[in-house]
């Protein structure tokens, strides 16, 4: 696919320094379109560390201002609640590995800044989960009311339990053994994905290794079927690429992990979309091979036809 | 600035189903468009006073009401609210299109407006005093404020309290006064002149009508006020009007309760209301008849 020419929030994402030269109708309708896509915090974030915050008319400023002590706010409690499963699952010894916007956070990745979201997503193993089920309700999280035939459909093909709530702060906590569903023929290897969890100094919190972190993101977002926060799971995706690049070879074994983890099509979609709107710099040696392996072609018609209109 | 009443009702009309009306409200620039015609009485009815904007101005908040593309257009039709082309909100009966704006429209400035501690409360201003009345529904507050503001008191909002994070004052946003079911009669028997937009029945909150705000509250609707009392008002029937003192501790609160987004701005929220219940003089107010509620409120002043 020929580059688009970024739309204008992806071009404010990856260059607020562009956004200088707008005019009030501009910035309506930039604001208007973070405010849908859900990334007016990370928009706020990204022109605030570039120190422009202040070069921004006085109008959609105030906008901006306003996310960021929503971001502020929200960070706030997600440290709380990261501090609550911490002590809820410490006694039984399970190491508490994050999955997605939470990873982000606890790895400090650009892609936590300004990013909302409403589940706390962690990883177990799946002999630990009737263990790790049990610590969560002794300290006050319950499953949400489903019947019988949604528990078992949960229990028998799903890569997670069914969501728990906690009883007085109504936050949502998912338990996953996996990234996709059993039945899923690209599901992974849990073992693979264990195999290369990497630990945060300070706090002993685990997340994925940065390569497994970019290939769940890209599953969740193009297996997921749910495009209803799309840009704003492409846009974690070019900022998570554009960060782990520094790494000589990341993107070698990125395409390595692509392979072990059963996760050709993801890659080939993340590599597609975040350089068709974001202009994420990578490799074209690697998209060009990417492009034309088997099943890519198919899997670039169906994709294009699915994710191009969502957007 | 041109006011909305310069234009006349076809010109009104022709914006709303084309390219939108533009609005200053307060601090917030709405551009609305609908093609439901009772949006249109009611913006052409209680709007009037408030300045139209040019297409180069920015906008706060880009609204559409307007029916489903569903069936439901011909059959128990809907109205949708839509904000910058998404629908936040499930649809509403065709008949409640206007009033939907003006919830949607307090939702929109209650969850995107944190330089402001937000307070549930209708305000009013007399002298440079602003007057708090943070109230659950129910509790008469819309229809205090309405019979304050017949009565010379000015119009900060029947709905809101925007306490300003950067300065600690109220900021003004005048527009119309939501009354419910029986206030519609009293406030009509109480002033006579009040205009009235058109009354919608069964809703969820019962029968609903807005009042025109004052010219005079929206011509100052960029002055603000400081917190000089709150009053938590109790409509209760037959009972004589008696206005006890509530501790700061008490107020603080309270108010917190009545916040929006009291949580979101954290300490900053909880050093605004300790300066505001500090500085402010602190009630419950028991009444049943306005007359004398309003004697009351202008002796605060004195």
């Amino acid at each position: 696919m020929k580059p688009l020419q970024p739309p204008l929030l992806a071009r404010a994402l990856i260059q607020p320094e562009a956004l200088l030269t707008l005019d009030a109708p501009a910035w309506s309708t930039l604001i208007g379109q973070a405010r849908c896509a859900n990334v007016l915090p990370r928009l706020a974030s990204r022109i605030q560390e570039q120190g422009l915050l202040t070069a921004i008319p006085e109008a959609p400023r105030r906008h901006l201002e306003s996310a960021l002590v929503y971001a502020q706010s929200f960070n706030r409690a997600l440290q709380w609640e990261i501090r609550c499963i911490d002590l809820a699952l410490k006694p039984i010894g399970v190491p508490l590995i994050f999955l997605k916007g939470s990873a982000y956070y606890v790895a400090g990745n650009q892609a936590a800044k300004g990013r909302i979201f409403s589940d706390v997503d962690i990883l177990v193993p799946e002999a630990t989960l009737p263990e790790v089920e049990a610590a969560l309700a002794k300290n006050g999280w319950m499953t949400e009311t489903l019947d019988p035939y949604d528990q078992k459909y949960y229990r028998q093909w799903m890569h997670e339990i069914p969501p728990m709530r906690h009883l007085q702060r109504q936050t949502s906590i998912d338990v996953h053994h996996n990234i996709l569903p059993k039945t899923n023929r690209s599901c992974p290897n849990p073992q693979d994905l264990l195999a290369n969890i990497v630990q945060m100094p300070d706090t002993g919190h685990w997340v994925l290794a940065p390569e497994d972190r970019v290939l769940h993101s890209a599953c969740h977002l193009f297996q997921g079927g749910e495009f209803d926060q799309g840009f704003r799971d492409l846009s974690d995706l070019d900022l998570l690429l554009r960060e782990f690049a520094i790494s000589s070879d990341f993107w070698v074994r990125l395409d390595e992990r692509a392979q072990r983890l059963k996760q050709p099509s993801a890659l080939q979609s993340a590599l597609r979309y975040t350089q068709a709107f974001f202009n994420t710099p990578i490799p074209a040696a690697l998209f060009d091979d990417v492009e034309r392996r088997p099943r890519s072609q198919f899997n670039r018609v169906v994709m294009d036809s699915l994710f191009l209109p969502a957007l | 600035m041109l006011k909305l009443s310069a234009l006349s009702g076809q010109q009104i009309r022709s914006a709303l189903n084309g390219e939108g009306l533009r609005l200053r409200i307060g601090l917030f620039q709405v551009r609305l468009s609908s093609p439901i015609p009772i949006v249109t009485e009611h913006v052409s009815c209680l709007y009037g006073d408030f300045a139209t904007l040019g297409a180069q101005d920015f906008i706060d908040f880009d609204i559409a009401i307007q029916p489903p593309q569903s069936l439901r257009r011909f059959v128990r039709r809907q109205a949708l609210f839509m904000l910058d082309g998404h629908c936040p909100f499930k649809p509403l009966p065709y008949a409640q299109a206007a009033a939907f704006f003006e919830w949607g429209l307090n939702w929109c400035i209650a969850g995107h407006s944190n330089q402001f501690l937000i307070i549930h409360a209708a305000v009013i201003e007399r002298n440079g005093q602003a007057l708090l009345m943070p109230g659950t529904p129910g509790s008469g507050k819309s229809t205090l404020c309405a019979a304050l503001v017949n009565r010379g008191w000015r119009l900060l909002s029947d709905e809101m309290a925007l306490v300003s994070v950067a300065d600690g004052r109220v900021y003004p946003i005048p527009r119309p006064i939501s009354l419910k079911n029986q206030s519609l009669e009293v406030i009509k028997n109480f002033a006579d002149q009040t205009v009235f937009g058109p009354i919608v029945h069964d809703t969820t909150k019962g029968t609903v009508g807005h009042v025109r705000p004052p010219e005079s509250s929206v011509q100052l609707a960029n002055v603000p006020a400081q917190a000089a009392r709150v009053v938590f008002p109790k409509y209760q029937a037959g009972s004589k009007t008696l206005l006890t003192p509530l501790s700061k501790g008490r107020t603080l609160l309270k108010l917190a309760e009545n916040s929006f987004n009291y949580a979101t701005l954290g300490l900053t929220g909880f050093q605004l209301l300790a300066d505001l219940c500090d500085q402010a003089t602190c009630n419950d107010l028991v009444y049943s008849n306005l007359d004398e509620a309003i004697t009351l409120f202008d002796g605060f002043i004195a």
